[in-house]
């Protein structure tokens, strides 16, 4: 018997990353801008999904991929009801999307004329900060009542995001949260990332995030 | 959690380059976690044990190399390391910093054993 070491220097998550990658040059030769939802379980994805939608739908086409751990339509529904195409995945327990996933969404997606794809990700702050999707770039949603030390706990989930949403604002006179110390965590870890405090159940700060957004969906275009 | 997902692709990597290279067997692995990276080595240890059972890995040993996360500040330059929470530039109190390390998770190499008849190549 021999030994013999085999070098390989390998990412182990570049199988992941080949397939996101495919994902990504498959939505851009569609000029399809396509963004991976980030949150945790009741920051209010949805709701900004929704209201997002609501915004933007006489202006564009969207189309949305709905990742949930459970085969239960409640999200999916919500979005189908507005008329737009939605797909869900199941991820059959696991914790996060992975490239894979998205791409089997893709297939079963009509995705004609769509300029903005929406995936909505998984609930939770650590897993899917270490898949990437093939989206062109991701958002995190934190809310008000998660509490403002969120960056410092988990920061992998804040680092590469272009624009985080810190939703449920109607709720600061209730609740101890410095807006300050949640966003200094935030800039230490994502420098010049476009932060949006906005509410959506009254719609507070909203306008801007929609503008950030169309203005992202014209570039692609 | 999401260890599962990236303990199969440990080991589909390490299960090519062992046959490629006519192992017959794979004695250990040699991975290099960052401490920004968000993997558990426990939790990659323990899916490890199970999914590598009957397959050319078994019985083979997980070496951990951990790196801490290094930090640049972008107002004055200096380099540091963080261990834990974030924190300010020790020198000039900016937190206007870029990660230069501790994202890192790669399979380094893998040791193997080799047939008999493979000793002279």
């Amino acid at each position: 018997m021999s030994k013999k070491t085999i070098p390989i220097v390998k990412k182990i998550m570049s199988a992941n990353d080949q397939i996101a990658e495919e994902n990504q040059e498959f939505l851009s030769s569609k000029n399809i801008l396509t963004v991976n939802v980030m949150a945790s379980p009741g920051s209010g994805k949805t709701s900004l999904i929704l209201r997002t939608i609501e915004n933007l739908s006489n202006q564009y086409k969207i189309a949305v991929i709905e990742g949930d751990t459970a085969p239960v339509t409640i999200d999916s529904d919500k979005i189908s009801n507005l008329n737009i195409p939605v797909i869900q995945i199941n991820t059959g327990g696991e914790c996060h999307l992975d490239a894979l996933m998205v791409r089997n969404g893709l297939e079963q997606l009509d995705l004609c004329n769509i300029n903005l794809l929406i995936i909505e990700n998984v609930g939770n702050l650590v897993c899917p900060a270490a898949f990437r999707l093939g989206e062109h770039f991701s958002i995190v949603i934190a809310s008000i009542p998660e509490g403002d030390d969120k960056p410092y706990k988990y920061p992998n989930i804040y680092r590469g995001i272009q624009s985080l949403i810190l939703n449920k604002t109607d709720l600061l006179p209730y609740i101890d949260f410095n807006i300050d110390y949640f966003k200094r965590g935030i800039e230490a870890l994502n420098p010049g990332a476009a932060f949006f405090p906005l509410s959506c159940k009254t719609g507070e700060g909203f306008d801007k995030w929609v503008d950030w957004l169309k203005t992202r969906i014209q570039e692609k275009k | 959690m999401h260890e599962l997902a990236v303990t199969e692709s440990l080991l589909n990597t390490a299960s090519d380059y062992a046959i490629k290279n006519n192992a017959q067997r794979v004695i250990s692995l040699n991975i290099i976690i960052g401490e920004l990276s968000s993997i558990i080595d426990d939790s990659v240890q323990f899916y490890w044990d199970i999914i590598s059972e009957n397959t050319i890995c078994e019985k083979s040993t997980l070496i951990f190399n951990k790196i801490p996360a290094k930090f640049i500040c972008q107002s004055c330059s200096e380099e540091f390391k963080i261990k834990g929470e974030l924190r300010p530039c020790p020198v000039c109190g900016s937190m206007d910093l870029r990660t230069t390390q501790g994202d890192e998770f790669l399979l380094e190499s893998i040791e193997i054993e080799k047939g008999l008849e493979k000793i002279d190549e």
